[in-house]
């Protein structure tokens, strides 16, 4: 078991409260739930769609639905939540939506001849040290390749590889089964390992 | 399957490298207040530059509730507690649809869709506000102009005293009603300050001031024998032509056998 799903797990046991805490009093309690699990869930919306404009906006109705839906909700049924799949996947309808909207936008992505990602990180995020050693070390590319990913390949190894959740959670937010997910990623890692030869090739896209 | 774990190549084990370390993010800074405000657990306000000088936004589950100039954090914190009942906590930005619709507002002709919370007026005020939205970037509409699209010619006054009480003046322009004389006015911010705001959005105070003056409440294009008021969109071509007469009052133009433009409707028809 890798550092990154020791440290995840035990995320959780701080979080395994929640449920309870929100079916007893959801005002109180709503701001702990942001506080959980915005981090994971705009890194999920950016990664997916590649924008941060985009992700902060999804990322934002995603917690807004999820309150809305919490309000409606039998007490039983909120202390029977599985928050962190149940998030992820307002998240990710949100996501798919969006693109919906804008599949143009992401062709286009695709088809940058001169090398320059119509992806911009915002100010702040271009000044924080994490994203200068990623730039340093030549990734930034890689974001631009998942957003890129056909649909399929791209929630699966956004979802296990990025947000590092086991199989059987992933399959549970898309709604596939194991063996779908587990085949879909090895797919996606594939094509992007064949895309990351060409570009090293090339030597063409810079971040 | 009993070929057990495999190690993965190099170009896979470079691709889960750099797939691991992209989900190193953290959300914005303004995303848990806006998150808040938008379900109603707590407004939020941020400090926004405009032609006059910063204010202070605040916004809510109903939309963007205040538009203020309070000379620190401290006073409008205590002021909006004071009016609204509830605690606003300061953002360094809204967030992110928010915050391009209310740049598009304050500095664009390019108007988006903006949610307003307008929970705390009466009717009455509610339909000054929402004509006074419909006056474009740039041209400017008397108190009596308003009074009467709303179907309360009497209520002038009352327009005035609503118009003054605008929560959100600068997002609903209230700085481009002026008075029925046609000089600029009073205003929330002072009446500098309307006077800067008006002549940012290319509607020029002193040829307003300068008509008023001159008694000038309409002009008259001498082609298509059309009356209008004086900011109206296609006026301000015409201007630059010698090819308008002035009027004082709509009866004027009526009787020297113009009509009244149906877009800036200069008189209704009685």
């Amino acid at each position: 078991m890798s550092a990154e799903r020791r440290v995840i797990e035990q995320f959780d046991e701080t979080t395994a409260d929640l449920p309870r805490a929100l079916a007893l009093d959801l005002d109180a309690h709503f701001e702990r739930l942001v506080r959980c699990y915005q981090d994971r869930i705009y890194a999920f919306c950016l990664r997916y769609t590649g924008s941060p404009e985009d992700a902060e906006e999804i990322a934002q109705d995603a917690f807004v639905s999820a309150y809305r839906a919490l309000r409606a909700y039998p007490t039983d049924r909120i202390r029977a939540l599985a928050l962190r799949p149940w998030l992820y996947q307002i998240a990710l309808n949100g996501c798919r939506n969006r693109a919906r909207g804008k599949h143009v936008r992401l062709v286009q992505m695709q088809g940058d001849e001169d090398g320059h990602s119509e992806i911009e990180p915002e100010a702040d995020e271009r000044e924080r040290p994490d994203m200068v050693l990623e730039r340093y070390e030549g990734t930034r590319e890689m974001g631009v390749l998942v957003a890129t990913l056909p649909e399929r390949y791209r929630a699966a190894i956004v979802l296990r590889h990025i947000d590092g959740m086991g199989y059987a959670e992933v399959a549970a937010v898309l709604g596939e089964p194991v063996g779908t997910v587990k085949s879909n990623v090895h797919r996606g890692v594939q094509m992007l390992r064949e895309a990351m030869d060409r570009t090293a090739n090339e030597g063409s896209i810079q971040g | 399957m009993s070929e057990g774990y495999r190690a993965p190549t190099a170009g896979t084990q470079r691709v889960l490298d750099g797939l691991h370390s992209r989900g190193n993010v953290r959300a914005p800074s303004s995303f848990l207040p806006g998150v808040l405000a938008r379900v109603g657990l707590q407004d939020a306000y941020w400090q926004q530059g405009t032609p006059i000088g910063p204010v202070y936004v605040a916004y809510g589950e109903g939309g963007v509730s205040a538009v203020r100039q309070t000379s620190s954090p401290a006073h409008f914190e205590e002021w909006y507690r004071a009016r609204f009942g509830r605690p606003v906590t300061q953002v360094a930005r809204p967030p992110r649809p928010l915050a391009d619709v209310v740049e598009q507002r304050l500095g664009s002709d390019a108007q988006g869709e903006i949610e307003i919370d307008l929970r705390g007026v009466t009717a009455f005020q509610r339909a000054v506000l929402q004509k006074t939205m419909e006056i474009p970037r740039g041209e400017v509409r008397p108190y009596g102009w308003i009074a009467r699209e709303i179907g309360r010619p009497g209520a002038v006054r009352a327009v005035g005293t609503a118009l003054n009480h605008n929560p959100v003046p600068l997002l609903i322009p209230c700085h481009r009603v002026v008075q029925t004389n046609g000089r600029v006015g009073e205003y929330a911010f002072g009446s500098a300050a309307k006077r800067a705001v008006l002549e940012a959005e290319g509607a020029s105070p002193d040829l307003l001031e300068n008509l008023a003056r001159r008694g000038v409440r309409y002009l008259g294009d001498t082609e298509d024998h059309t009356f209008c008021l004086p900011t109206c969109a296609g006026m301000h071509r015409r201007l630059a032509e010698p090819r308008f007469v002035t009027f004082r009052t709509p009866q004027q133009a009526v009787s020297a056998g113009y009509r009244a433009c149906d877009v800036c409707r200069p008189a209704l028809a009685s």
